[in-house]
């Protein structure tokens, strides 16, 4: 890529930020598919993930924007929180918690078997994979900007 | 490519994605919901079920009510008005899908009182004074007796009846109904066999004023 002399160049991390924040857009847009349009509703530990995952997509967007690699500062704490949510919901799901722990006292289950897209894949697995995802990335960012 | 652009292109391709998914999504359970209707039309209205307007009236509204459920209690008025304003041409047959906690009390009190054939006065009742009853934490549906004291009711029958089999029965095919016909959100609407997909009282007038024009009957004004 060659830079005429006034635009900036994209900076190293732009493309692992990138990557972390269109992972939590899309778990964002698939959160609020299954639960508005498929009408599935959330459970207690869903909605706990949904708040480390929602915002995610407001601060490393506007990181994006700014080239601002200080969104991440901002952004791990969330994932990270939402990944040890993810991981506990998992281990609720496939039942290696037993159900008195759980702290599901109204709404849906999160222990039920109907958490899965198409039959197949248990959405807290889903969303531990994107958590992780984002985990990663966000620290490949941090990785590139101190290679640089 | 600038990045900006690049983070604005990808917004609204997810967003684009979604909306087609949700228009895929909702024409497909659509089509199930009529497809269900059809192969159930016996569960949509039972002879037990309560009815308001003219008998013989040629165009059904089916409501499946909750009667804790303040969307119901919003639309109450305007189902009323368009049965009232249909010169017997159109009817309400009211169904029970008691989704809330507490509902369930709250409709045998009703059909209790229905035998004693004071039911739209307490329906009147429960649902003007449903915020002070159907607390969705800790909802009280024996207010209602309070709130129905007045209307000239033989209470120790009533509270006999709300508790009695007959009612209970009345409860159990109701819910048994709302199930097969997949209802599982309140109100629930259907015009002679047609379910409302999109919801809305707009939308609820313009598919009375179909199946009116579909029977000949004149549209409402």
């Amino acid at each position: 890529m060659t830079s005429a002399p006034t635009a900036v160049q994209t900076p190293g991390f732009w493309t692992p930020l990138f990557t972390a924040w269109l992972v939590s857009l899309l778990a964002t847009a698939g959160a609020l598919f299954l639960g508005e349009v498929v009408g599935m509703a959330p459970c207690v530990l869903c909605w706990y993930q949904r708040i480390a995952m929602f915002p995610l997509v407001l601060i490393l967007g506007l990181g994006l924007l700014d080239s601002d690699l200080r969104s991440v500062r901002y952004a791990w704490p969330l994932a990270l929180a939402g990944w040890a949510l993810a991981f506990y919901h998992c281990l609720v799901f496939w039942g290696l918690v037993t159900e008195s722990l759980v702290p599901c006292g109204k709404g849906p289950s999160c222990a039920d078997t109907d958490l899965q897209v198409a039959g197949l894949v248990p959405i807290p697995l889903l969303s531990l994979v994107a958590f992780t995802g984002v985990l990663l990335l966000l620290g490949a960012a941090v990785r590139r900007r101190e290679k640089a | 490519m600038s990045r900006k652009w690049i983070v604005l292109s990808t917004i609204i391709a997810v967003a684009l994605a979604f909306a087609a998914g949700l228009m895929v999504f909702k024409n497909r359970s659509g089509q199930e919901l009529a497809k269900s209707v059809q192969t159930h039309s016996e569960a949509l209205i039972r002879p037990h079920a309560a009815v308001y307007g003219n008998p013989a009236a040629k165009v059904t509204i089916v409501e499946f009510l909750d009667p804790a459920c303040e969307t119901c209690r919003a639309f109450y008025p305007i189902v009323k008005s368009i049965v009232n304003q249909s010169f017997g041409n159109v009817r309400l047959v009211v169904r029970y899908a008691p989704l809330h906690r507490g509902s369930d009390t709250a409709v045998k009190i009703l059909e209790a009182v229905r035998l004693q054939g004071k039911y739209w006065e307490a329906v009147e009742k429960a649902m003007a004074f449903q915020p002070q009853w159907a607390s969705h934490d800790s909802p009280q549906p024996e207010v209602i007796w309070e709130l129905i004291a007045d209307i000239g009711l033989d209470m120790a029958k009533a509270k006999a009846d709300a508790s009695g089999p007959a009612v209970a029965q009345i409860l159990k095919q109701d819910i048994t109904d709302m199930q097969t016909l997949k209802v599982d959100r309140t109100p629930g609407f259907f015009v002679n066999g047609t379910p409302l997909r999109d919801f809305g009282a707009e939308q609820l007038k313009s598919l009375v004023a179909q199946e009116l024009s579909k029977v000949g009957a004149p549209a409402q004004p």
